[in-house]
């Protein structure tokens, strides 16, 4: 370690350890988040000033925590006036420091940091940009940018969270196991929804997409008896082997069926289908599992031709038991036409659009055109086709539409 | 940490029994036992309120408009917990959340 450059180390340590550190000092400051902040980029700042000289301390992890805490008490010495407030601080000095002695060790801080940040009297919007500061250690000019929404905006959505946590007492724990089950869907759900943030627009989050694997490595090694955990990450692992082959040269969208199957990581492929055999295993299938076993059974087949659809199509069944949605049934009936044709497709498809709970979807429209070209009904199917290309919400998918619907046109 | 918990009716939903609500007194004994709750009370209906208001050294009483919640709240409680989650556990076992709504508002704390 001593051999690469400090500012390497710091880097590193900076990706690995933020969080932790960071929840150390939420603990340590009594669940001041602002200034728990504050003492781990003080600590991070320290450690670059001095490292290069000093050299890199034989504890990395332990000297910026202990750096961390005593900024933490300087600061509290500095604007305490109370001669009782003192003799609390003062007492806390002299506790012994966080027993970070081995870095291999996972600490419990942060998942009680994610449970924290993904608690329910927080709103969705506040659980995602918390988890984003606190745990992937993401500027808030870098997260307003995922979001599109104004650096000050951001600002002040994190503030109003950090300050409810801070005023409300939101607790900084794992909760009890009795509400585990209920609070594990919504960590879950946060982390996912931060992946398909980045998923949708590779170029500028991909730092996004790693954190959230990072986030869901963490979950799934720190709670090995849920399930769900795994399948989560495997599905993101899964997603994120195929992510290379998703936008050709010219940066266009290549769909599933184009995609140079070649050029999937195979390292990854294998690496999500172990965690997913050992996730299922537990017979406690969830949606996270279940989209997983979907996402393998692509990442596993040497073609369109060769995937084996009628599996795809009764886990789609099983999805829609444990997680109905009209999404999910559209799904289902693409992968029935590909297992037994569009004829037995076509009239699940139909059922679907005369609900009108899809009205507004563009893939609802472009599944329902390929699969009336292929029974001969052309007009129809460019009309679909058509409303497609209207409700298609980004350029990219307006551009792969209008191949479909002139093709060599470019 | 103190919780004011401000019990509210739902007014689109009519006050009839609820298979496993759990019982008001119950309720008051198990929490003035463990010291959770310090102090609570029923209050009477909007109807029976009074706004006041000092403009420009005036007081000035009105029979309403009153806020939203003022027409719904039908009684508080104060409780010493530990956390939000220990207060939301408490206020789950009260009646009114089954019926209606319960609003934690933590105490202003300097």
């Amino acid at each position: 370690m001593t051999d690469e450059p400090a500012s390497e180390v710091i880097a590193a340590l900076y990706a690995d350890s933020w969080s932790r550190i960071v929840a150390t000092m939420i603990r340590f400051t009594g669940g001041d988040w602002n200034l728990a902040e504050e003492c781990a980029q003080d600590a991070f700042t320290q450690a670059l000033r001095r490292w290069p000289d000093e050299g890199i301390p034989r504890q990395p992890l332990a000297w910026l925590t202990t750096a961390a805490r005593n900024r933490a008490i300087d600061t509290f010495r500095r604007a305490s006036t109370e001669a009782a407030k003192l003799r609390q601080w003062a007492a806390l000095e002299a506790k012994a420091p966080p027993p970070y002695t081995r870095d291999s060790e996972i600490p419990d801080e942060r998942l009680e940091l994610m449970f924290t940040c993904c608690h329910p009297a927080l709103n969705l919007d506040a659980q995602v940009a918390l988890t984003l500061r606190s745990l992937a250690g993401l500027s808030t000019a870098d997260i307003a940018r995922a979001f599109l929404v104004s650096e000050r905006t951001m600002a002040q959505r994190i503030f109003r969270a950090k300050q409810k946590v801070a005023h409300a007492v939101i607790p900084f724990r794992v909760p009890p196991a009795h509400l585990l089950p209920d609070r594990l869907p919504a960590v879950l759900h946060v982390l996912y929804l931060l992946y398909n943030e980045s998923y949708s627009d590779q170029q500028h989050k991909a730092r996004l997409s790693t954190e959230a694997i990072r986030l869901a490595r963490v979950l799934a090694t720190l709670m090995p008896d849920e399930p769900e955990a795994q399948g989560l990450l495997a599905l993101m692992l899964l997603q994120e082997a195929r992510l290379a082959t998703r936008l050709d040269a010219e940066g266009e969208l290549v769909t599933l069926e184009h995609q140079d199957r070649s050029l999937w990581d195979r390292k990854r492929i294998d690496e999500a289908t172990a965690i997913l055999e050992s996730a299922l295993r537990r017979r406690r299938a969830g949606p996270f599992q279940i989209q997983a076993a979907i996402a393998a059974c692509h990442a596993t087949a040497a073609s369109v031709e060769k995937t084996d659809w009628p599996q795809i199509v009764g886990l789609y069944d099983q999805l829609r038991r444990v997680s109905p949605s009209p999404l999910v049934d559209l799904n289902r009936t693409v992968a029935l036409a590909m297992a037994q044709g569009p004829e037995t497709a076509l009239p699940d498809l139909d059922t679907l659009t005369a609900s009108g709970r899809l009205d507004g979807y563009h893939l609802l429209h472009a599944a329902r055109a390929d699969l009336l070209a292929k029974v001969g009904r052309d007009a129809e199917a460019r009309a679909s086709l058509e409303t497609a290309l209207e409700l298609a919400p980004t350029d990219a998918e307006r551009r792969l539409l209008q191949q479909r619907l002139h093709p060599g046109r470019t | 940490m103190r919780y004011l918990m401000l019990v509210c009716v739902d007014p689109d939903k009519p006050e009839e029994e609820i298979a496993g609500a759990p019982d008001i007194d119950v309720w008051v004994k198990d929490n003035d036992e463990q010291g959770i709750r310090l102090m609570g009370d029923r209050v009477r209906p909007g109807s029976d309120a009074t706004c006041v208001r000092v403009r420009d050294g005036e007081v000035l009483l009105t029979d309403g408009p009153y806020v939203e919640t003022k027409d719904l709240i039908a009684g508080f409680d104060v409780l010493e917990c530990a956390d939000l989650d220990e207060a939301v556990e408490v206020a789950s076992r009260h009646p009114m959340a089954w019926h209606g709504v319960i609003e934690l508002r933590p105490f202003w704390v300097d």
